[in-house]
């Protein structure tokens, strides 16, 4: 490429020193020490003897710990495929529908995910309890005379997850979407296809890096979660992220909870690595 | 399904694109009822954030007489604007070397880059802690801005990567041939260039400190508290009003910081 300077020289060197040093050793140390604490021993009273003790790994596998990987898991995808479910007709109204009103109507999808998740979450802590709106829509509606029982279920931090991360979704999904040619439907148009056809034959295929990119976006922090759980699961609906924070601050088995989180680490980037390599081969430039 | 035959655009007339508008009303309303709720019991005259019972402003003086919540927000200012300051620089530099220089270990560092960007934070958080207690690091305000500063520097280096590829290198080239040392160069040159692009990563990187709740909840020690910190506690010790007009608050600030700042860089883009 051209203006690009070849080999390692002393400007770079310089320009990469304070990267080098920041990542390093508050990055991938850490990340290196949770690894070696995972093959750790905990003691008693909260000490950490090194070693190589694989029963971390193995205690993942106890169907009380095993229920709440899956259950993360399963919760996380279903979140990142409902926020596609909504996220995408609405990206499309935006870029397509939007006319003149497109920035606006973007920017108003980005107050909510600028606001703090804390907040956002609050939210639905007030709407979901007791009296809550909710609950008062459902007696309104005549769905129900008592009040029904809406928070610290699955589908209260599902409902709370969605209402924070969909936003995370119609982002790349405008961005994609809005560097569009829209001369490639009429023309597919003028080729004798119908919308259907069309949009599914031509738009969702270019906008497969939105797509993408969209996914990750949310079925990281979503998998990760631990405040939404918290705040609206309580003890029913516990998280990974939940199991892990008791380890280092409640149960103090630091061996144990760096297990689980290398564990994490590697499930989800695994994923994303083989989600990548499965739907968008070479699709992912240009997000 | 029929084969169509009439013009592309017919306004908003047949079904899909009525219900397409229907559907994306719907998620407006999913996205703002919450927060006009929110907003509305913020003003609420009793205690309740589910009965109306009348209009006033005291919790907002409540919130504002309360002590423990101004200091969390002068915390989470000093925290945003240290951990800014330090990563838009390094992440600065990381572009430049990123996007001018090609050589061995280039792909290892790119990986390092966008793995920062995609590790969970409970990880990140959990790691520092562990790394933090290992080195001996007492745990404060100290070890906020170095946690923030590592997991911000890689959203800076994104951002400001992606204005020098669009940059037009002639210019730099222009400027050495007529004398200017590389220092120049960069100062008078490269700098008011890519400079727009730096802006928008700071911006984003006192956005995501300042948020910032998971990374912080594990590395910040008892003593020093951050606002989002403050606001879980809240939150976690019983629902109230003050949280409504805390949150009123923040709302109001990220909205004049939203259309101000799109404002801001809408002109530059023009200019």
């Amino acid at each position: 490429m051209e203006g690009q300077r070849s080999g390692w020289s002393l400007r770079l060197a310089a320009l990469l020193a304070p990267v080098t040093f920041w990542l390093g050793l508050f990055f991938v140390v850490p990340l290196l020490l949770i690894l070696a604490y995972s093959f750790g021993t905990s003691g008693v009273y909260g000490g950490i003897t090194l070693g190589f003790n694989p029963s971390n790994y193995l205690k993942v596998f106890d169907p009380l710990y095993l229920e709440i990987i899956v259950r993360t898991f399963v919760i996380a995808g279903i979140n990142t495929l409902l926020c596609l479910a909504l996220g995408y007709p609405l990206a499309y109204f935006i870029v397509f529908k939007g006319g003149g009103w497109r920035t606006a109507l973007i920017l108003m999808v980005m107050v909510p995910f600028w606001t703090s998740l804390l907040i956002r979450a609050y939210a639905w802590v007030v709407i979901l309890s007791g009296n809550g709106l909710a609950n008062k829509t459902l007696q309104f509606l005549g769905i129900t005379d008592e009040p029904l029982n809406l928070i610290f279920t699955p589908q209260a931090v599902l409902m709370g997850m969605l209402y924070s991360y969909l936003p995370f979704m119609v982002l790349p999904l405008y961005a994609a979407l809005e560097k569009f040619d829209v001369r490639l439907k009429e023309a597919a148009n003028d080729l004798g296809a119908n919308r259907w056809q069309t949009f599914w034959r031509v738009t969702f295929p270019i906008s497969m890096p939105g797509v993408i990119a969209g996914s990750i976006l949310v079925f990281i922090p979503s998998a990760g979660e631990f405040v939404i759980p918290d705040l609206l699961g309580g003890s029913q609906t516990v998280f990974t992220g939940n199991l892990i924070r008791n380890q280092f601050l409640q149960a103090r088995d630091w061996a144990f909870g760096s297990a689980l989180s290398v564990m994490l680490a590697v499930l989800l980037l695994g994923a994303i690595l083989f989600y990548i390599r499965k739907v968008g081969t070479g699709k992912l430039e240009g997000v | 399904m029929t084969v169509k035959t009439g013009p592309v655009h017919k306004g908003v007339s047949r079904l899909p694109d009525r219900a397409l508008l229907l559907l994306a009303a719907l998620v407006y309303l999913f996205l703002y009822a919450p927060i006009a709720v929110l907003i509305a019991f913020s003003f609420n005259s009793s205690r309740s954030t589910q009965v109306w019972t009348g209009f006033s402003t005291q919790w907002y003086g409540e919130l504002l007489r309360d002590q423990s919540v101004l200091d969390a927000f002068e915390t989470s200012m000093i925290v945003g604007v240290t951990a800014t300051a330090i990563s838009t620089v390094i992440g600065t530099l990381a572009a430049l070397a990123l996007s001018r220089h090609r050589f061995r270990g280039q792909t290892v560092a790119d990986s390092a880059i966008y793995a920062a960007t995609v590790m969970p934070e409970i990880v990140v958080g959990v790691s520092l802690l562990v790394f933090f207690v290992a080195a001996g690091f007492a745990l404060g305000v100290t070890t906020i801005i170095i946690a923030h500063v590592a997991f911000t520097i890689s959203f800076v280096t994104i951002v400001v990567r992606a204005r020098l590829s669009g940059m037009d290198r002639s210019l730099e080239e222009a400027a050495q041939d007529l004398g200017a040392t590389p220092v120049e160069t960069f100062l008078r040159v490269t700098l008011p260039l890519i400079l727009p692009g730096v802006m928008a990563g700071a911006l984003l990187a006192f956005t995501l400190s300042f948020d910032d709740f998971v990374i912080t909840f594990f590395v910040s020690g008892v003593g020093s508290s951050t606002l989002p910190l403050k606001i879980y506690s809240m939150i976690k010790f019983g629902v109230s009003p003050v949280i409504n007009a805390l949150s009123t608050v923040i709302l109001l600030v990220t909205v004049v910081l939203i259309f101000g700042g799109s404002k801001i860089f809408m002109r530059k883009e023009d200019a």
